[in-house]
């Protein structure tokens, strides 16, 4: 299967203190992997680094065919990024927004008129098309900062914590919408603290002290450590954990 | 090219949608203008005035009646006591009283000495300084009067030529420094509250993950600043030239240059503030307070530079808006050109290579 993320041996220090430590995993493409940790465990920075945001202090990675530390550019114009912190411009239009972000990646006025009707549509938004994105309820703007990551057609979307704060029917709903990206293709690499959410992937890690403990679909981990479920999976390695969370 | 134009869209509609922030941007020049030009004023027009006349001759009648017709004084009262002074100046009737001393015309036309005595209130001390300076004017020019009549051979005459000035405008100050005053408001601290804004909102994550190149973002995001700092300088310019009839003597050519590398200076300011605070709140005090008081305290706008401790005139050769509204003094005033200009320009292009070098490569080693 074809690999989007590779990473090496990737090691990221901030002067004595290692983030992240010699973290090595494949993501294949057209997967929703699932990349957990509880606070402090370096999960942040490791993205950062997917991300070209901050160049790794060892090691070597390649996402969507780039490498991480010599072509942050190109990897940059292939992929699309979500956080928890809200993504959206509040006074700016629904459709502003989206020409916005179309225009950051450099698509064509043609091509993002014709695709926000279709993602209005599909998002039964038509009637908001020209409400500020402020007067939205919360559930809405997350599905909308979505959409908008991946309007661009990237090849793997990272998700910070994109649920956070959403009530429970939300949470539901933007998992759709997340299913329905990677039916078109698209590598989905999120975070999450929800572990019924952790379930919903395809392959999980989970980082410990700047280490990745453990990387298996969710039903294997629940076996080797004899859980019932996910949470219990968590639990179990993130008491090991020496660094405290913050 | 696209990518650059559609973020200085998206930087117009968040300024054009806040419309408080656009008024007040777009108010704050006319109205300082106005204020300036207008109510804070150092010239004096009608300053109450008493006076204490017991000879009540030809000589002191002829001298009330010439302050009496000037512009600066209006006289509220005549006292008939020496004791009424202070209760006038408690009760705030009047900002200085003139006391001419008993036969006053007499005693000077033969000891050849008019005995006055001036008493004005100093709790302000420039406004006291100006009502003597100008009532001891009135009674020289009676002097002079007096003089001719009697053709006494040898006079010395002391004349005051005010130069640049000589009406002693007060809004001939005050035009460069609120130009210098409003385009470090809004070249400084709004470019920098803008790009915090981003960092505090977490868009500015969303943007650095994009393949937009994070000097674009900054550029982008000063660009509709510097436009309204254009639309500010011209209020102002009009402003002064129409409404407070202070022309601009030199080149307008070189006004405007000196004009543009300034608010450069500035925005080049605003961005040192943006990459070095996390906070829109710290991103105000600063601009507030490290930018904007040293701007009105210490650029000379308000009290000249030359009367300061040597160590804030130190501290002033630092302060851009010092340089700043020297050379625009220089060009509108005093109606140099060029040469005029050559020392501040050379100076001003100094700060902002300084400043864009701290500042990019604070910027970049924040990328790391």
């Amino acid at each position: 299967m074809k690999k989007v993320i590779e990473a090496e041996n990737l090691v990221k220090k901030f002067g004595d203190f290692t983030a992240v430590d010699n973290i090595t995993f494949q993501v294949n493409e057209g997967e929703i992997f699932g990349f957990l940790g509880a606070n402090g465990a370096g999960k942040t920075t490791a993205m950062r680094m997917l991300c070209g945001l901050s160049k790794p202090t060892s090691g070597e990675g390649r996402v969507a065919g780039y490498d991480i530390g010599k072509e942050a550019e190109k990897v940059k114009a292939n992929i699309g990024y979500m956080s928890q912190k809200f993504s959206l411009y509040n006074d700016l239009k629904v459709w502003e927004n989206i020409r916005l972000f179309g225009g950051i990646y450099g698509m064509g006025s043609d091509e993002i008129k014709e695709k926000t009707d279709e993602l209005l549509k599909r998002l039964n938004f038509e009637n908001e098309k020209n409400t500020m994105v402020k007067s939205l309820p919360l559930g809405w703007k997350q599905k909308l900062a979505f959409s908008v990551s991946i309007f661009h057609n990237p090849k793997i979307v990272f998700l910070d914590e994109p649920t956070g704060g959403v009530d429970p029917a939300t949470r539901r709903q933007f998992w759709e919408l997340i299913y329905e990206a990677t039916d078109r293709g698209i590598t989905v690499f999120v975070t999450t603290h929800y572990m019924d959410e952790a379930e919903y992937c395809d392959r999980v890690s989970i980082m410990v002290d700047g280490r990745i403990d453990a990387l298996e679909s969710p039903m294997k981990l629940r076996e080797t450590y004899d859980a019932k479920n996910m949470d219990e999976v968590f639990y179990q390695l993130a008491r090991t954990a020496k660094r405290n969370g913050g | 090219m696209k990518q650059f134009l559609a973020f200085v869209r998206k930087e117009i509609y968040h300024i054009m949608r806040d419309v408080r922030t656009i008024m007040i941007l777009l108010g704050i020049p006319v109205i300082q203008i106005i204020l300036f030009g207008f109510a804070i004023s150092t010239e004096v027009r009608n300053a109450e005035i008493a006076i204490y006349d017991p000879s009540n001759d030809a000589a002191t009648r002829r001298i009330a009646e010439q302050i009496e017709t000037s512009s600066y004084f209006n006289i509220v009262k005549y006292i008939s006591s020496p004791k009424e002074i202070d209760q006038l100046f408690k009760k705030g009737e009047v900002s200085i009283v003139l006391v001419f001393a008993d036969r006053f015309r007499e005693k000077m036309l033969h000891t050849g000495k008019g005995e006055i005595q001036i008493i004005a209130d100093a709790s302000d001390p420039n406004n006291a300084t100006s009502l003597t300076n100008y009532l001891r004017g009135i009674i020289g020019v009676y002097q002079q009067e007096l003089m001719k009549e009697q053709k006494v051979p040898y006079q010395i005459t002391s004349e005051v030529k005010l130069l640049y000035n000589p009406q002693m405008k007060g809004a001939y100050n005050f035009v460069p420094g609120v130009l210098g005053m409003i385009l470090m408001l809004i070249c400084a601290m709004m470019t920098s509250i803008a790009v915090v804004r981003e960092k505090e909102m977490g868009t500015m994550e969303v943007l650095l993950v994009s393949p937009m190149k994070p000097l674009l973002i900054i550029i982008a995001k000063a660009v509709p600043y510097f436009l309204l700092s254009c639309i500010n300088l011209t209020t102002v310019l009009l402003l002064s030239v129409f409404v407070l009839d202070v022309p601009v003597a030199g080149s307008l050519f070189w006004l405007i240059t000196v004009s543009l590398v300034f608010i450069f200076v500035s925005l080049s300011l605003g961005l040192l503030v943006s990459t070095i605070t996390e906070s829109q709140m710290i991103a105000m005090l600063i601009s507030g307070m490290v930018f904007m008081l040293p701007v009105v305290l210490l650029s000379g706008m308000m009290f000249p530079v030359e009367n300061m401790p040597d160590f804030l005139q130190w501290i002033s050769l630092a302060i851009p808006a010092r340089w700043y509204i020297a050379a625009v003094k220089d060009i509108m005033i005093k109606g140099l050109g060029f040469e005029g200009i050559v020392k501040e320009l050379v100076i001003l292009s100094g700060m902002i290579v300084f400043l864009l070098a701290v500042s990019l490569k604070k910027f970049k080693s924040r990328l790391e």
